[in-house]
């Protein structure tokens, strides 16, 4: 930490080193967060085009001409991967984390300025060569975001199976080293960098949530790059970790032996730890909002820390729940499926304290507010198709067919996406300095929750019904055919929701420039962020070192002069 | 804003649960001997996932509503929280979702567990995926399967000669590919899921079936057909460019008419 002193006593002054390979937080926060804004927009881009093909499959589109049903699965393997990886991945834990984590825990920066700095560029070329493989011969691979051999390991498997999966599986590979960088220094700077008084107890949830988070992603991240690199030597090198014998087109290949169930383990080793990766920020930053406008103490607190550690360390023991019908020993089912209804238990300990929190408070409807409420709203809608979903004799019925759709995306897609809509609205005075504008912010925040619901609720019955996930046109099998006017319904909401969404952009950026200026602590709220500037400085609290006195969530404290007492405040809380 | 939030939830709450209960997209009617246990299992998750699912969106609802911020809005309670609380719904919580899930495993092991082996009348099939189309295997009167070789698997010109039947094998001789799979009703059905190139699966909604077929792999289940009628088959596992339109058709018919389709299809053969 010596070294860092020395290194952070003056803010950097060339452009360059300022603002483009910048080795503060806070930059490479906001760095993260636009590239993360910009995958958003491509990902939500690709499936604008899905829905218009699965109703209109012969439209001819302007810029991109009629969709093809293997460019259909294109569209839907781009959209997962670039949304898991470059949006849920990156905003809440690249994004917020960088800048927040440090500030709240009252640390200068991070502990490795130099890594953080590496792995957004990191991260950044990974986003480039995933794009890449849109324009390569054959373009993008069609094998899903989960990339099941034989199919993605062979050339032949089909178009974009080519050099287009081949950028496709580079592009996480380099996505993993970012991760595993970050990873590293989350976990390092919230053990050691600390401010006085800032005991493990007395950290904000946000900061648990993206500590925890690190942690998930150093164990997955690394098991995913290693997977990766399997299937790049089976895609090139001839090697048949994955593929056995083999006969593609009446083509008899050259591999023998290798087993596609093993690229199943070591993906959803990495996958179902990476769902929790993606929703923990999510948690943390909703305590922190529903606390804070509510105006009372997170409820349960320590409850809140001990469920987030006990889904953490669940999450790495359920992979098998995506593999009920993979072909694998029935027996382990009954182990997968025990460990996945146990993760429901912290799930629901979260739900009733974010309720408990709320009741008897004094609620405040600002957006970041509204985000958070829409957060438990669809946590609980998303959360609850889970047990269906955990018990392998239902997935007889359900196992890839809409219904697994809707179901993550509710919670892992639009929950998780709330929770970024949470923080934004949140946090956006203290990164830029002026409020974004609240009337603009409630209208979308009212469309997006009813046109979410409106896309992803219908697809639960879809699945029930039987219709399977992953299909270009519905006509070609009769009992699907009279499911389409259902989707049609879908495809109209995702044009609204689609829509409400340039609401958010123009505000951001309108804000960006023109919106109220932020005093330092405009929510009244507790944690360390709001005592220093807005922006803040370099250093984060300009030469000061914060010392902390009180837990993070002290509202309406009795006896206190405000309804608020800062963690910083030694008046304290005297009860605590 | 309170009232506006209260009523979108409670809006969203009454009109997805609607949707669930008018049962205009269901499960198809089943037509096998698990559709039983598979159906009241759903049902029972169903019904308690959903109280759960109003309970808690309802509430919320009314939460966010009834302690939003007023002039005359009481000071908050300051409580850092409850033990006693977070201890009884812990333990609700666990009884409920682990004594569901218990319910549930009895049934999957009735299904997949090969405790008792099948019944040595079964009707055997071997079903062999490729991109992208179903073939079926009948052992004919021998029953035994023939051998296959992948060289000699040509998938342009179907049947026996896609899943590479190696013809001079004397098990061979009777054995029958089809592109239409037939069953008898009441009988149980031994079935080996092969594929050839990537992995498949093969979902017949109404006889409450699934299975992905994995290169690499010869995957025995069984089941047993108990209504007559033609079901549809799916392919549920991303397989290719063709995947939407890798389907099939299970005709289950009465033994009679299984026989007589079985016996002209080998005298086809002869």
């Amino acid at each position: 930490m010596v070294a860092m002193e020395g290194g952070h006593a003056h803010a950097p002054q060339g452009f360059i080193r300022k603002y483009i390979f910048s080795t503060d937080h806070k930059v490479i926060g906001i760095q993260y967060f636009f590239l993360a804004l910009t995958a958003v927009f491509v990902g939500m881009f690709l499936s604008l085009l899905m829905r218009i093909h699965l109703i209109w499959p012969q439209a001819v589109l302007p810029l991109v001409g009629a969709i093809k049903p293997e460019q259909y699965l294109a569209l839907l393997t781009m959209h997962g991967t670039i949304m898991v990886f470059f949006v849920l991945t990156t905003a809440p834990q690249g994004g917020f984390g960088n800048y927040f984590l440090p500030i709240q825990i009252g640390a200068p920066d991070m502990a490795f300025p130099v890594i953080n700095m590496l792995s957004f560029w990191t991260t950044f070329v990974g986003f480039v060569v995933i794009l890449a493989a849109f324009f390569v011969t054959g373009g993008a691979p069609l094998h899903g975001w989960t990339g099941y051999p034989p199919m993605s390991a062979l050339q032949s498997a089909g178009p974009g199976e080519a050099l287009g999966a081949d950028l496709w599986i580079t592009s996480i590979a380099i996505f993993c080293l970012a991760s595993l960088m970050g990873a590293l220094n989350f976990i390092t700077t919230t053990l050691d960098l600390r401010a006085k008084g800032m005991t493990m107890m007395r950290m904000p949830l946000t900061v648990w949530s993206w500590f925890i988070t690190a942690i998930l992603g150093l164990l997955a991240f690394g098991v995913l790059l290693s997977a990766g690199i399997l299937l790049l030597m089976d895609r090139n090198l001839g090697t048949s970790f994955y593929v056995p014998l083999v006969v593609v087109n009446g083509q008899v290949l050259g591999h023998k032996g290798g087993s596609p169930l093993l690229w199943q383990h070591l993906f959803w080793f990495f996958g179902h730890p990476e769902v929790y990766i993606a929703i923990l920020p999510g948690m943390g930053v909703t305590s922190q909002i529903l606390s804070t406008f509510s105006r009372k103490p997170i409820f349960g607190y320590k409850a809140m820390v001990y469920a987030m550690l006990a889904i953490g360390f669940f999450g790495f023991m359920v992979w098998g729940h995506h593999m009920f019908m993979s072909g694998m020993s029935p027996y382990s089912a009954f182990a997968f499926s025990v460990l996945t209804m146990c993760i429901g238990v912290p799930s629901a300990i979260k739900t009733f304290n974010w309720l408990g929190t709320m009741l008897h408070g004094r609620l405040r409807f600002h957006t970041p507010m509204l985000y958070a409420i829409g957060f438990v709203s669809l946590f609980v809608s998303g959360g609850l198709s889970g047990p269906f979903l955990a018990q392998p004799v239902l997935d007889i019925q359900l196992h890839d067919t809409y219904f697994v759709v809707g179901h993550f995306h509710l919670i892992m897609g639009v929950a998780a996406i709330f929770g970024i809509f949470a923080a934004t609205y949140y946090w956006f005075p203290k990164m830029f300095g002026r409020m974004m504008n609240e009337t603009w912010g409630r209208i979308h925040f009212f469309l997006t929750l009813a046109g979410t619901y409106a896309i992803f609720m219908p697809m639960h019955y879809l699945g029930i019904a039987g219709q399977t996930r992953r299909y270009s046109q519905f006509t070609e099998v009769a009992y699907q055919a009279k499911l389409v006017p259902l989707q049609t319904f879908m495809t109209y909401a995702a044009f609204v929701t689609i829509a409400a969404q340039f609401i958010f952009v123009v505000n951001l950026f309108w804000s960006l420039f023109k919106g109220e200026k932020a005093t330092d602590n405009p929510w009244e709220a507790t944690t360390l962020e709001w005592t220093t500037a807005t922006p803040p400085p370099h250093d984060n609290f300009g030469g000061v070192t914060p010392v902390v006195h009180n837990g993070p969530y002290e509202y309406g404290v009795p006896g206190a002069k405000k309804d608020y007492v800062m963690q910083t405040d030694p008046a304290g809380v005297a009860a605590h | 804003m309170g009232l506006a939030l209260l009523l979108l939830i409670w809006l969203i709450t009454v009109v997805s649960t609607l949707c669930f209960f008018v049962k205009t997209w269901w499960m198809p009617a089943g037509a096998s001997a698990a559709t039983g246990w598979i159906d009241h299992q759903f049902a029972l998750t169903f019904i308690i996932m959903g109280i759960v699912f109003v309970a808690a969106q309802m509430s919320l609802g009314y939460i966010v509503w009834r302690y939003r911020e007023t002039k005359s809005s009481r000071p908050v309670a300051y409580s850092h929280g409850n033990t006693t609380l977070e201890v009884i719904w812990t333990g609700l919580t666990t009884i409920l979702f682990i004594g569901l899930n218990l319910m549930g495993s009895s049934v999957w092991a009735s299904q997949r567990y090969p405790l008792d082996q099948p019944d040595p009348s079964a009707v055997q099939v071997e079903v062999t995926g490729m991109q992208f189309a179903w073939y079926f295997r009948y052992p004919g009167p021998d029953g035994t399967y023939g051998k296959t070789k992948p060289s000699l698997m040509d998938p342009s010109a179907g049947n026996e000669a896609a899943i590479g039947l190696d013809t001079s094998d004397a098990a061979a001789k009777d054995d029958v590919v089809t592109g239409t799979m037939y069953l008898p009703v009441n009988r149980e059905v031994d079935l080996s899921l092969r594929s050839v190139d990537v992995i498949h699966s093969f979902f017949v909604p109404n006889l409450r079936f699934k299975q992905d077929a994995v290169p690499g792999l010869n995957i025995h289940m069984h089941f047993h057909p108990t209504q007559i009628g033609e079901y549809e088959i799916a392919c549920a596992e991303l397989c290719g460019l063709g995947h939407y339109k890798m389907h099939g058709k299970v005709h289950v018919v009465s033994q009679e008419e299984f026989d007589k389709w079985l016996a002209a299809r080998e005298a086809e053969k002869q």
